[in-house]
C-alpha cells in the first residue's frame, strides 16, 4: 500500500461520515416504525450503516496515526469531532419530515426516508463495487463486507419505493414531494473535488462521477416502474462533503455526541 | 518443537468446537463459518481468527468473549484473538450439518449458492439488485408454499417468513 495522504484519509472519514449520520438518522425509527416489520428492518439497516461506519473509522484511525501520529479511536470521530469537521452528504442529515423543515413541523414521513435509501444505496452499490479493487487493501475488505449489505438495502428501499409510487394516491403524492426534495441533494455524489482526484490518481477510489449514468439508469428504472417522475435538475450543489452541513446537521449531533461527551470515556 | 506446536492447535480447536453462536446456539462458531482459523502466528503466537457475519453483527463482541473464555477454560496460553474482514462472511460456509440443525430449530437454511465471499473477486459482475433465488423450504412441514413477511427478522442475518400450507411464521437465514 503507499503512503497515507491527507486526500486519503479524508476519502475514508467521507465514507464513514455519510454511513455513521444516516444509519444515526434511521434509527430515529426504532419504536417508531409504521409497522413492526419495517421498525426492525430499519433498526437493521442502521445496524449496518452504523458496522460499516465503525470500519471505516477505524481504518481512518490507523491513516491518521501513520499521518499525524495522533492516537484516535472510532469513537472520537464519531462523538468528539464538531460539525465543521464532519464531511458526510447533506442527503444524509436531512430530516425525515420532508419539504415542509424550516418552515413547519411535521410528522415524520416514511417516503422520505424510502426514497433517501434507495437513492443512497443505489450509489453505494457502484461504490463499493469499484472499491473491491482499491489499492488500499483495508478500504477493498470493507467493499466486500459492505457490498453484501448494500444490496439488502437497495432491495429493501426499491420494493417499497415502487408501493409508495404505484400505491395509492396520497402514497404516490408523498413519494414525489420526497423525490422532488432529495433528487436534487444527490448532485453532491458526483462533484469531483482534490480529494476525490488525489484518491482516484492513486488508485484507491474511482471518481464517483464515473458512474453517474449508471446510477441514473438504475434510478429511471426504479422510478419508471414506480410512476414517479424525477425533478428537473437543479444547479446548486449541497457541500455537506466540504464540512458546510445544512442547518438540521446540529440537531444530528446534538441528540448523538451528548451522552458521549457528558460521560467522557463511560464504559458498560 | 513443532509436535508441541501442533499439540496446543489441535487442543485449540477442540476446545472451540464447543463454542456456540451466542444468537443461534445449536450451532457453532466453526459451524457457522464464523471461526476462520486456528494458527501460529508470524510471530510464533497461537492466533484465532474470527470474522464478523455483518458489519454491525452485535455478537462480535460477545463471540471474542467466549472464545477467550474457552480458551482460559482449557488452560491454552497465550494466545490472541484477530478478526478478519477478507474474505468477506458469506452463508456459503454453513455446513451441512449445521444446516440440519438450523432446519431442525425451525429455522430455514440459506438456499442457493449465494454466489459471495471466497469466490466473489473483484471481476465479478455486479449484482446491483437481489438476485431471485428459491423460496425457502418451511422447516416445520417441508412445504414449498412459503411467502416472505419481512426481509428482516429478529437478527441481521434472518428474514421472516410463514408457510402457506401448515401456516407457521418461521425465521430464514438470509442467503448473504
Amino acid at each position: 500500500m503507499t503512503t497515507p495522504t491527507q486526500e486519503h484519509l479524508a476519502y475514508v472519514l467521507r465514507l464513514a461520515d455519510t454511513a455513521l449520520i444516516l444509519g444515526q438518522r434511521n434509527t430515529e425509527w426504532c419504536g417508531h416504525g409504521p409497522i413492526l416489520e419495517e421498525d426492525i428492518a430499519l433498526a437493521n439497516m442502521s445496524l449496518d450503516l452504523i458496522g460499516q461506519a465503525r470500519l471505516l473509522y477505524t481504518h481512518a484511525a490507523t491513516l491518521d496515526k501513520a499521518l499525524t501520529g495522533r492516537e484516535r479511536t472510532e469513537d472520537d470521530y464519531a462523538y468528539f469531532r464538531a460539525e465543521r469537521e464532519f464531511a458526510n452528504y447533506t442527503l444524509a442529515e436531512l430530516p425525515h419530515f420532508g419539504p415542509l423543515a424550516g418552515t413547519t413541523h411535521s410528522a415524520n414521513d416514511y417516503a422520505v426516508t424510502i426514497v433517501r435509501n434507495f437513492l443512497y444505496a443505489s450509489l453505494m452499490a457502484h461504490l463499493w463495487t469499484a472499491l473491491l479493487r482499491s489499492a488500499d487493501p483495508q478500504l477493498a475488505a470493507i467493499a466486500e463486507r459492505s457490498i453484501k449489505e448494500t444490496r439488502y438495502h437497495v432491495h429493501h428501499a426499491r420494493e417499497w419505493l415502487i408501493r409508495f409510487g404505484d400505491g395509492t394516491e396520497e402514497s404516490h403524492r408523498r413519494a414525489q414531494a420526497a423525490l422532488d426534495w432529495l433528487m436534487p441533494y444527490t448532485r453532491e455524489f458526483f462533484s469531483t473535488d482534490a480529494v476525490e482526484t488525489a484518491v482516484a490518481e492513486a488508485g484507491i477510489a474511482p471518481l464517483t462521477a464515473q458512474f453517474e449514468s449508471a446510477w441514473r439508469a438504475d434510478v429511471q428504472a426504479a422510478l419508471d416502474e414506480a410512476t414517479l417522475v424525477a425533478p428537473a435538475p437543479v444547479k446548486h450543489v449541497s457541500t455537506g462533503k466540504l464540512g458546510e452541513h445544512s442547518e438540521h446537521m446540529g440537531f444530528v449531533l446534538a441528540e448523538m455526541q451528548s451522552l458521549a461527551r457528558q460521560h467522557p470515556d463511560a464504559r458498560w | 518443537m513443532q509436535a508441541t506446536a501442533d499439540r496446543a492447535l489441535e487442543r485449540a480447536w477442540a476446545a472451540l468446537e464447543a463454542v456456540p453462536d451466542p444468537e443461534i446456539p445449536v450451532v457453532s462458531i466453526r459451524e457457522l463459518g464464523i471461526l476462520r482459523d486456528v494458527r501460529r502466528a508470524d510471530d510464533g503466537q497461537l492466533e484465532v481468527v474470527i470474522t464478523p457475519t455483518y458489519s454491525g453483527c452485535p455478537a462480535m463482541s460477545q463471540i471474542a468473549e467466549d472464545v477467550a473464555h474457552a480458551l482460559d477454560a482449557a488452560q491454552i496460553a497465550p494466545y490472541r484473538i484477530a478478526t478478519t474482514l477478507t474474505p468477506a462472511w458469506t452463508t456459503d460456509w454453513i455446513t451441512d450439518e449445521a444446516r440440519e440443525k438450523l432446519r431442525a430449530y425451525g429455522i430455514a437454511p440459506p438456499t442457493g449458492n449465494c454466489g459471495g465471499g471466497a469466490a466473489s473477486g473483484p471481476d465479478e459482475k455486479p449484482i446491483t439488485f437481489m438476485p431471485k433465488l428459491p423460496a425457502p423450504v418451511c422447516p416445520r412441514c417441508g412445504s414449498k408454499h412459503t411467502e416472505r413477511l419481512a426481509q428482516f427478522g429478529s437478527t441481521a442475518c434472518k428474514a421472516l417468513y410463514r408457510c402457506l400450507d401448515c401456516r407457521e411464521p418461521f425465521d430464514y437465514f438470509k442467503p448473504y
